[in-house]
């Protein structure tokens, strides 16, 4: 079973990861200052599976990849929000974290919850009712499928999303 | 055909494209700067590939510049050591990176540039489909000189009226913010048009296309007309419009009768008509950043500030967005003027912007600010309160050290 961590609307990159905090590339120095001002328990309370619930336009602002990076670095299994800022929904996916679009799950979970996540299926379970993501597109998928984008560009090149658009 | 981003996709994938397709294209320019270039280069590396091509490949020192620690030196050594490695000559240590982008040719009318900031978003204004991406996307445009679209459907903004006095394109913009709130666009493109846009020089257009990300745009863009040509120092090449559009929405504003608008905190659609807020005590005024820190923007505080004196309680940043703007506002005069004014003038780059350097907020303070963004936490303390407006505001605001409004000056 996994935890909720539960944030509300439009909780920015600022947020996630502050900019005085993000002179590093390095993901455990990353992962230690993630949410740190926002909510500066985060990363000692998080542990490995946990879920982020969030409300809408989850990771506006700033396109810092630190942002996405640093959940992801911290162990948190998916990122389940009302709505997502473009960027972050995308560097989200390019770089292997699940992002799933869920209207009514933020609504029925409190913080600590806990709930069953099934990733393949964009499917939460909790408090006994299952919830349904949206499904990604494509080429969302092609990304996740192949672990990252970067991956995916090294071992297909452009032609592996020529195919699915 | 189409609207302005589907004629720009269209051209360059040749082959007509509609909103809902998805696109591998070619891009003409690629940026990252001294805190998203590390990461992009380190997914570059992880591709094991060469470079696309060094000469359209661009780095900017600018969100930490000069650095302010050892770890933005080691940031910056490692851009350096890379380009050296690459043959990247293209290391810009003059500004703000989307401001230098312009200057510096890389954006080009109908063109499509990608670049490691959400604000890339500006050079829309030049009629370029230019969006923001994180690292990895901008590390594998570095190796392979491609990007994919998702072509957007478009939020056409028809303007019509005349801005009256102390009111410029940043009311504009956070007017239309209030009104759809702070994810209205996502994932659109979104079009500035109609005779109030065409009536705009290319420095107001400009803050148009940056704030188009703050409403959620994918791209803000503007129509192609013999000014933009002119601003780039270019021959005419006609004008770029579009024709027979179908839009997702068409949202019409008139901007007569509309007065300076104040982001308050915490967040950028909490918009007010600055007499709401006039009064407000300030800590701060920032004037600067990549949605008013060109020339034009440095004139009007300079008009404002000339023979005057800021408040004491209040410290005054003022950062011309480049170095070109640095010098011509030297030799204008402006920077003399800020200086005997009590401002202080820093170093061209995004400043305190992002909270890293310079006039960084603490718990409690208030700041008014020429930048876009007001997240807590955006300019250090999440317990302090940022307030958005535009450069007028912001210089009738630090001679009185409390938000003022600039046509009750002289």
């Amino acid at each position: 079973m996994a935890r909720v961590f539960r944030f509300g609307d439009g909780i920015s990159t600022d947020a996630i990861m502050p900019g005085r905090y993000n002179l590093t590339t390095d993901p455990a120095a990353l992962a230690k200052a993630c949410f740190i001002e926002n909510r500066p328990d985060f990363h000692e309370t998080v542990r490995a599976g946990d879920v982020i619930v969030a409300g809408n336009n989850f990771g506006c602002g700033s396109s810092r990849e630190h942002a996405p990076l640093s959940i992801k670095a911290s162990g948190v299994s998916a990122v389940v929000a009302r709505s997502f800022a473009r960027i972050f929904y995308r560097n989200a996916v390019n770089l292997g974290l699940p992002v799933i679009r869920c209207a009514d799950l933020h609504d029925a979970v409190q913080d600590g919850d806990e709930v069953v996540v099934d990733i393949e299926h964009g499917t939460i379970v909790a408090g006994g009712r299952t919830f349904q993501g949206e499904a990604p597109s494509a080429v969302a998928r092609r990304i996740s499928e192949a672990g990252s984008l970067v991956d995916l560009i090294k071992n297909h090149g452009w032609a592996a999303i020529e195919e699915v658009v | 055909m189409g609207t302005l981003v589907e004629e720009i996709l269209s051209r360059r994938v040749g082959r007509p494209v509609h909103a809902g397709d998805t696109v591998v294209a070619e891009v003409d320019a690629v940026m990252a700067h001294d805190v998203t270039g590390p990461l992009a280069i380190d997914a570059f590396r992880s591709l094991e590939m060469p470079i696309w091509n060094a000469s359209r490949t661009v780095f900017s020192f600018d969100h930490v510049f000069p650095s302010n620690s050892v770890a933005a030196s080691e940031l910056h050594r490692r851009i350096r050591e890379f380009a050296a490695e690459f043959g990247i000559r293209n290391l810009f240590a003059e500004g703000i990176c989307h401001l230098v982008m312009v200057e510096r040719g890389f954006i080009r009318p109908g063109g499509v540039v990608v670049g490691a900031d959400s604000h890339s978003t500006t050079y829309g204004a030049l009629g370029c489909f230019a969006t923001g991406m994180g690292s990895t996307d901008i590390g594998v445009t570095m190796a392979t000189g491609r990007s994919w679209f998702r072509v957007p459907e478009t939020l056409r903004i028809e303007v019509t009226g005349k801005l009256a006095r102390g009111v410029q394109a940043k009311d504009l913009a956070l007017s239309v913010i209030r009104q759809l709130g702070a994810e209205g666009a996502n994932y659109l493109a979104v079009e500035w048009g109609g005779p109030t846009v065409s009536a705009m020089g290319l420095s107001e257009r400009l803050t148009l296309s940056n704030l188009s990300v703050d409403f959620g745009a994918k791209c803000g863009l503007c129509e192609v007309d013999a000014k933009t040509w002119e601003y780039l120092h270019l021959p005419d090449g006609g004008d770029l419009r579009p024709s027979q559009a179908s839009y997702a929405g068409v949202l019409r504003v008139d901007v007569s009768d509309l007065e300076p608008q104040v982001s308050a905190p915490p967040a950028i659609e909490n918009v007010r008509p600055l007499s709401e807020l006039a009064g407000t005590r300030l800590d701060e005024v920032f004037i600067g950043s990549c949605a008013n820190g060109r020339i034009e923007d440095m004139g009007i505080v300079a008009g404002m500030l000339e023979g005057r004196q800021v408040s004491p309680t209040t410290r005054t940043i003022i950062i011309p967005g480049t170095r070109t703007a640095y010098v011509q506002a030297l030799e204008r005069g402006y920077i003399d003027t800020f200086v005997r004014a009590g401002a202080v003038v820093m170093a061209a780059g995004c400043g305190p912007c992002l909270g890293r350097q310079h006039g960084t907020l603490g718990p409690g303070e208030r700041a008014l600010s020429t930048s876009m963004r007001n997240y807590p936490g955006r300019m250090g303390s999440p317990d302090a309160e940022i307030y958005l407006a535009n450069p007028a505001v912001a210089a009738a605001s630090a001679l009185a050290g409390v938000i003022a409004d600039p046509r009750e000056e002289n």
